[in-house]
């Protein structure tokens, strides 16, 4: 199967276009799809690059903060707080900072951006986030030169957050990647969705997004970013090293011991619907496999 | 009343696969349907698994016969039950796509403990009949023991398929243990 690149599933124009044609049929964009969008290659225009309605993919995720089932997160999110919020950003760098959210708001403007997200549980969906890339953020300090990989870690709240009452992982979340990773202009501090606000139970006021690494790599509700030296211990790292690791780039030639990650299933296409090919890097290998020339992929999961 | 009792118990037990059948058809199964029917179906093999093995401690219970004359028919709705599961998992999910199924069953506990235990309730599905228990005389009994190793094994799928600890594999495994443990002569063990 050909690789599908980002700038294929978004041209450029119509990304341009797009929030105004958002609002122009508002909320009720769900049945939006991308595949009405004339491609050059009519090919590409298949069930896999449809963006996943609204209300899938704001009441199905996982975000074990507020409950393990996927309904969870929506029904347990909406009382969350998220303002005031800060952001500090620390660890190996010169001189540490904490913004606020607002701060950040206005200092980054926001721009539509879709991915594929792909989750480590073998189901899929396009999402049309809002965000900027993450690195705008983190040049705003000068890391040391001990500095090699950058950790997040989530919100600790259990008062609002049911989930944190189980130890179900070490919270908080915490999550990491290296320096590269996280300096790659594809990773993205999202900000919103559907041209909306971001909703709670997907991880507002602050979260990250990786589009070719498995879902849970993408922290939610982030207070800390820490530039460290070693590599971090992620919480799912935690919970089962054998299973979860550190890199965890969407790759279909390396199977979860208990899962296959060939294929996936396309989130709100019915019962009905075939399983389809998981892409290598989820798609985006052109833009992100150099990040991994050399390595052994099959070793470092 | 009596009468009524086993015919009830059938009508019951068909309910949860009407229930799925109106939602695929109905289309009321959410973002992932394929998955609901798979734990939909999964579960309710569990939950006759229970039901097959809570007769006879019921029987000693209560004193009443009856609970046992619905043993069988309880067992025979784990094989429908753990058949739509797994027709679920090869035909819908994978299409009969047979060389990504092999490599699950090989490659994969959960699902080789999940197969086994459906391959292992064939042989009590084909000696079900009034027939057979003639037929096999003592044997019978002892072949059909054979549910509680499958119990084991269904619980054991279920604790293994999960992404972390779950309540509810637990409460399963759990049931399935003081089921059997109920079934432990301790008077006999212990005066040997």
């Amino acid at each position: 199967m050909k690789k599908i690149k980002y700038s294929e599933i978004t041209p450029e124009k119509i990304y341009k276009n797009r929030r105004s044609f958002i609002k122009s049929i508002g909320l009720g964009a769900s049945s939006l799809a991308i595949s009405t969008i004339p491609f050059a290659n009519k090919s590409l225009a298949n069930e896999r690059d449809k963006l996943t309605s609204y209300k899938d993919i704001t009441t199905y995720n996982n975000y074990y903060e507020f409950g393990t089932s996927k309904g969870d997160p929506y029904r347990n999110a909406q009382i969350f707080k998220t303002s005031p919020w800060d952001i500090s950003i620390e660890g190996e760098v010169e001189k540490p900072i904490k913004l606020s959210m607002e701060e950040i708001s206005e200092m980054f403007v926001s721009e539509e951006r879709i991915y594929r997200l792909r989750c480590v549980e073998g189901w899929s969906m396009v999402i049309p986030w809002m965000g900027f890339s993450l690195s705008k953020l983190l040049s705003k300090v000068n890391p040391t030169n001990k500095a090699k990989f950058v950790e997040f870690e989530s919100v600790y709240d259990p008062a609002q957050m049911k989930g944190q009452r189980y130890p179900v992982l070490n919270w908080p979340y915490n999550e990491g990647l290296r320096i590269d990773e996280a300096m790659h202009p594809l990773t993205t501090v999202v900000t919103g969705l559907y041209g909306k606000k971001l909703p709670n139970q997907n991880g507002a006021p602050f979260r990250i997004f990786i589009p070719w690494k498995y879902g849970f790599k993408s922290a939610k509700a982030i207070v800390k970013i820490k530039f460290v030296e070693n590599m971090p211990t992620s919480s799912w790292m935690w919970a089962s090293p054998r299973e979860y690791g550190f890199y965890s780039n969407v790759n279909p030639n390396v199977d979860h011991p208990r899962w296959s990650q060939a294929t996936e299933r396309i989130i709100g296409e019915g019962v009905w619907a075939p399983r389809v090919k998981t892409l290598m890097f989820n798609g985006y290998g052109d833009e992100v496999a150099s990040l991994y020339t050399g390595m052994d992929l099959k070793k470092y999961f | 009343m009596i009468k009524y009792f086993k015919p009830s118990i059938f009508v019951l037990s068909t309910i949860p696969f009407l229930v799925i059948t109106y939602k695929i058809f109905f289309n009321k199964l959410g973002p992932e349907p394929v998955k609901e029917i798979t734990h939909f179906t999964g579960e309710w093999t569990l939950i006759f698994i229970c039901l097959t093995l809570s007769m006879s401690p019921l029987k000693k219970l209560t004193n009443l016969n009856y609970w046992v004359k619905v043993r069988r028919m309880l067992g025979l709705f784990v094989f429908f039950y753990a058949s739509l599961h797994l027709l679920t998992y090869i035909g819908i999910d994978y299409r009969f796509s047979w060389q990504p199924i092999f490599d699950d069953v090989v490659k994969k506990k959960y699902i080789f403990v999940g197969f086994a235990a459906w391959i292992l309730l064939i042989p009590l599905t084909i000696t079900s009949s009034q027939r057979m228990i003639i037929l096999l005389k003592q044997n019978w009994k002892k072949l059909h023991r054979l549910i509680y190793v499958i119990a084991i094994l269904g619980s054991l799928h279920f604790i293994w398929l999960s992404k972390t600890i779950y309540f509810k594999p637990l409460f399963y495994f759990l049931l399935i243990t003081v089921l059997l443990a109920l079934r432990i002569n301790f008077k006999r063990i212990f005066e040997k």
